[in-house]
């Protein structure tokens, strides 16, 4: 892979003559080829999703999580690398609370993820620090709706009805595109976006998988909670069913 | 509640200040002395400041310390503007959440106030600033040492539901009231009405600040016969 940033791509005070900054591109890459993490915005809430493969048959399952609670109101899913995302993670724990011992109210999404990038983005500016190997996929219900973030590493941060992040992100944002989420309650997009995780997976292999789900709605009280463990699995479940239906369908057209 | 200080002091707020909150809006009032011992250094001031378009600040205590204070308020609250994005206005509860914040964290300060204005998302509110640093929110608050005289004329006649003008006579009356029987308060009474559409002042004086007789005759001339 070297060629691309020859030279220019040793430090991350670095500019490239393109004006590019390879570091923090390839810091990027970290959560390119991470995890599959999606988030969408639905009508009533939000949902966070994150698919991660079976490390070893030796763990507990459920026992590395992804999602966190930042706040009652918001919570955050971390592809890439975890131990970086976790310092993402304390950071907004922090802004967070800061925020409402000062100024009395629940922080603003827009200005915890304003924050956060700006966090993100002063890792880039000294050579003795390294950027930060994991962005940040936020979801969150203000007075204003349900809120999907995406914050980057690099330190952009942009507001989404539905985003992907990780392996396969391309395929599942495709299948977000052709959903209607505004028209969807969370209920219903649960099914839907577990179907995405599953379908983009390279099935060859077989191997063994759990899908983390975390969602904030009006039916929650419009707090962050993990999506309880038997819906999860009735959803894995029945997207899992439809997912072999199409096959079939398809493989029947073909013969 | 607050005690005349002398000149050692320095200028010292001794004052009527008010807030009621009615269905749209606040209204806030206050008078206009300003006392160095038994001096009236200021017979005219204006103790409503406004820390953002649709947030006030009544100000009693000293008034070095409540003037330095509304002004890094006003600082931190321009800076909390740009902050939460062009098409937001700071609520009225993040404001007050601030200055207490000031208020808490220097106990040493001589500074008792009312914070009051208006945002969208739960119209009028009016939040007491004690000294100390605590923040209530309140239907209506008063502070100032002639607030004192005043506590069951408020307790009495606020009502739940009033329009704006029977608030705004509500207040007027109140601070007639202390400035009749508190001598550090006096002048001037001014009124700052808040609702949904910004801030409007008024002024009241002489003849147009209601005459608090008690057992005083009615006066036989028309000649402006004040109470100050």
């Amino acid at each position: 892979m070297s060629g691309v940033g020859s030279g220019y791509d040793l430090s991350v005070t670095t500019f490239s003559p393109e004006g590019r900054v390879f570091q923090t591109e390839y810091a990027g890459k970290a959560t390119d080829n991470g995890v599959p993490c999606v988030g969408v915005c639905c009508k009533d809430g939000a949902i966070l999703a994150v698919e991660k493969p079976e490390e070893t048959k030796m763990m507990l399952p459920n026992s590395n999580r992804r999602i966190f609670t930042v706040s009652r109101h918001c919570g955050m899913a971390v592809p890439g690398k975890l131990p970086d995302g976790r310092q993402i993670v304390s950071r907004a724990q922090q802004e967070a609370e800061n925020y409402k011992r000062f100024y009395g109210e629940t922080i603003p999404t827009k200005v915890l993820t304003d924050r956060l990038a700006n966090f993100c983005h002063v890792f880039s500016l000294y050579w003795h620090l390294r950027p930060l190997g994991s962005a940040a996929l936020t979801a969150s219900f203000d007075d204003d709706g349900p809120h999907v973030y995406l914050s980057e590493t690099n330190g952009v941060s942009y507001r989404y009805y539905g985003i992907a992040v990780g392996k396969g992100r391309q395929g599942i944002k495709t299948e977000l595109e052709r959903m209607k989420l505004d028209q969807m309650t969370c209920k219903e997009a649960l099914k839907a976006v577990c179907k995405c995780l599953i379908k983009q997976r390279d099935d060859s292999s077989n191997k063994k998988f759990e899908i983390e789900l975390a969602w904030i709605s009006e039916e929650t009280g419009r707090e962050f909670v993990r999506v309880p463990a038997d819906l999860a699995k009735e959803c894995e479940a029945a997207a899992k069913k439809e997912i072999e239906q199409e096959e079939d369908d398809d493989s029947d057209m073909e013969g | 509640m607050n005690t005349l200080k002398g000149t050692d002091g320095g200028p010292h707020t001794g004052t009527t200040i008010v807030a009621v909150a009615y269905d749209g809006g606040v209204v806030l009032g206050a008078d206009s002395r300003v006392s160095t011992g038994t001096y009236v250094s200021n017979r005219a001031s204006n103790k409503i400041t406004s820390l953002c378009d649709k947030v006030f600040l009544c100000r009693s205590g000293s008034a070095a310390h409540t003037e330095a204070i509304s002004d890094y308020v006003r600082f931190y609250t321009s800076q909390h503007a740009s902050e939460i994005g062009q098409g937001k206005e700071p609520t009225v509860k993040s404001v007050a959440s601030i200055l207490k914040q000031m208020s808490y964290s220097n106990k040493g300060l001589m500074a008792a106030m009312i914070v009051a204005g208006y945002d969208k998302k739960m119209g009028g509110q009016v939040f007491g600033s004690p000294i100390g640093g605590t923040m209530v929110e309140m239907p209506w608050a008063i502070e100032g040492s002639g607030s004192t005289y005043i506590w069951s004329f408020f307790d009495d006649e606020y009502k739940e539901g009033m329009s704006r003008e029977e608030t705004e006579r509500l207040v007027l009356e109140g601070i007639a009231h202390a400035m009749a029987r508190d001598g550090s308060s006096g002048g001037l009474v001014r009124l700052v009405t808040v609702d949904k559409d910004g801030a409007k002042s008024q002024v009241f004086q002489g003849k147009d600040v209601p005459m608090i007789l008690g057992d005083m005759a009615e006066p036989k001339s028309n000649a402006a016969t004040v109470v100050w």
